[in-house]
């Protein structure tokens, strides 16, 4: 009973993102970023998008080339102070952003990922991110009701993967990968290495592959992936 | 360690190394972006601390040169660093576990405005620079304790020590203890406290240069 084979290539994995999608975007600045999916979906020009990412990236690269091409409708983000164009596009009213706490964006994403609908928190109470939220009250203390966030697709780079999805990620590059990789109706994880089945340690392994459906392989490393030198 | 310490200048020098004497043996600190991860830079070599950044990395340690950099190991800030051995890595859902459960001793965050209250301002001026929150709303709330290094006034003069928030708030009363380039001043519950004046520095012009009432601590003011 071999596990089954989920590798796909780059342009039919991308080509099954309709327009209007919302996409769970790994990694928090250059590590973990799926560069080369973001690539291809620049290329095939898919429209209206929601993306869900930490951070904007830096101008030119990674999800901001879709911002540029006019592909994106709305982000849900934590940060975006790396990327004046981000903030710029928001503050002319042309790019609908959410902030959202950091760890409460990765919470809201990993309650998505575990079936879970909502969570309960006191963090951002008393500022402006609580406002309009539903509060509830549970045993005498206000807490905000934060809605799990589910994806249409999860855009995920992995260090290494076996055919039938299992991933391993490297050093920061984790970030929000995991979660998300457990979060979308579609799951496409891009990946650096590729080994094969029961290369991987079961012991070492941190999405296991029953939460992917589709492994890209990456040919090469483009230089979105290197160094920044600011 | 110590390489970019060097651009920072004396005045700004001098506050972030104030700050790091503060650090607890022992203890699990977060330094925020900008200027308060250059606090780091002035623990010495052999002091027990263990450095978290947020992107999920315990174990952090100091900046390293582009020729050195690992592509996969920043810091929350975007750096390029390194780890001291009994570093661990993970995702950012373990990451805010550490820091809302209480794990997190202390947090060290930039500032727009601090309220004499302790209430924290620094992720939105409103139509200009609008970076977000990052973690800094969970670091805020959550850290045992929450200092702040900045400089006492922004570039245009004007004081960020003030009696109330004009900028949306990242926390209340959260903020336990301000370093700047002029003073060490705590938060109490009768507001701002004069602890330490920067050297060359007189309580006037410290003073004149702060937007809310200022207490002075009893007994000869120290210098740093």
């Amino acid at each position: 009973m071999p596990l089954p084979d989920k590798l796909e290539g780059l342009e039919s994995a991308v080509a099954r993102i309709p327009d209007g999608a919302v996409l769970l975007v790994g990694g928090f600045g250059v590590p973990g970023t799926p560069f080369t999916l973001l690539r291809e979906l620049e290329r095939q020009g898919q429209q209206q998008l929601t993306l869900i990412r930490n951070d904007a990236n830096e101008p030119g690269t990674g999800i901001d080339r879709l911002l540029r091409s006019g592909q994106v409708r709305r982000l849900v983000t934590s940060h975006i102070g790396l990327n004046a164009h981000a903030i710029e596009r928001m503050n002319e009213g042309s790019l609908d952003v959410e902030f959202c706490a950091q760890g409460i964006l990765a919470e809201r994403i990993r309650a998505g990922g575990a079936g879970i609908p909502a969570i309960l928190t006191d963090v951002g109470l008393g500022t402006e991110l609580a406002a309009g939220k539903t509060i509830v009250e549970v045993e005498g203390r206000p807490l905000v009701l934060e809605m799990a966030l589910r994806a249409d697709v999860a855009l995920v780079h992995a260090a290494t993967a076996d055919p039938f999805g299992n991933l391993t990620y490297a050093a920061t590059a984790r970030n929000f990968n995991p979660p998300m990789a457990m979060a979308a109706d579609r799951v496409v994880a891009e990946t650096e290495s590729l080994v094969a089945l029961g290369d991987l340690s079961a012991e070492n392994v941190e999405t296991p592959g029953s939460f992917v459906d589709a492994v890209v392989p990456l040919s090469a490393l483009t230089e979105d992936y290197g160094i920044v030198c600011r | 360690m110590g390489s970019s310490a060097a651009s920072l200048g004396n005045a700004r020098e001098r506050l972030v190394r104030r700050a790091a004497r503060d650090i607890v043996p022992g203890s699990v600190v977060n330094l925020g972006i900008g200027l308060p991860s250059k606090v780091a830079e002035f623990l010495p070599a052999d002091f027990p601390v263990c450095l978290h950044t947020e992107n999920g990395l315990t174990g952090l340690g100091p900046a390293v040169p582009l020729e050195e950099a690992d592509r996969n190991l920043i810091d929350a800030g975007g750096a390029y660093v390194g780890t001291v051995a009994g570093a661990a890595f993970f995702d950012s859902v373990t990451s805010f576990s550490l820091v809302r459960s209480g794990r997190l001793d202390l947090s060290i965050l930039g500032a727009f405005e601090v309220a004499a209250n302790g209430d924290l301002a620094n992720w939105k001026i409103p139509g200009k620079f609008s970076p977000g929150p990052g973690g800094a709303i969970e670091l805020a709330q959550k850290a045992k304790k929450v200092c702040i290094v900045t400089t006492h006034t922004d570039r245009h003069g004007n004081p960020k020590l003030l009696r109330q928030c004009t900028l949306p708030r990242t926390g209340t009363a959260c903020v336990a203890r301000v370093y700047t380039d002029l003073a060490v001043i705590d938060v109490t519950p009768a507001g701002f406290l004069l602890r330490e004046r920067a050297e060359g520095r007189t309580v006037e012009e410290i003073r004149a240069a702060t937007g809310a009432p200022l207490q002075v601590a009893k007994g000869p003011l120290p210098v740093f």
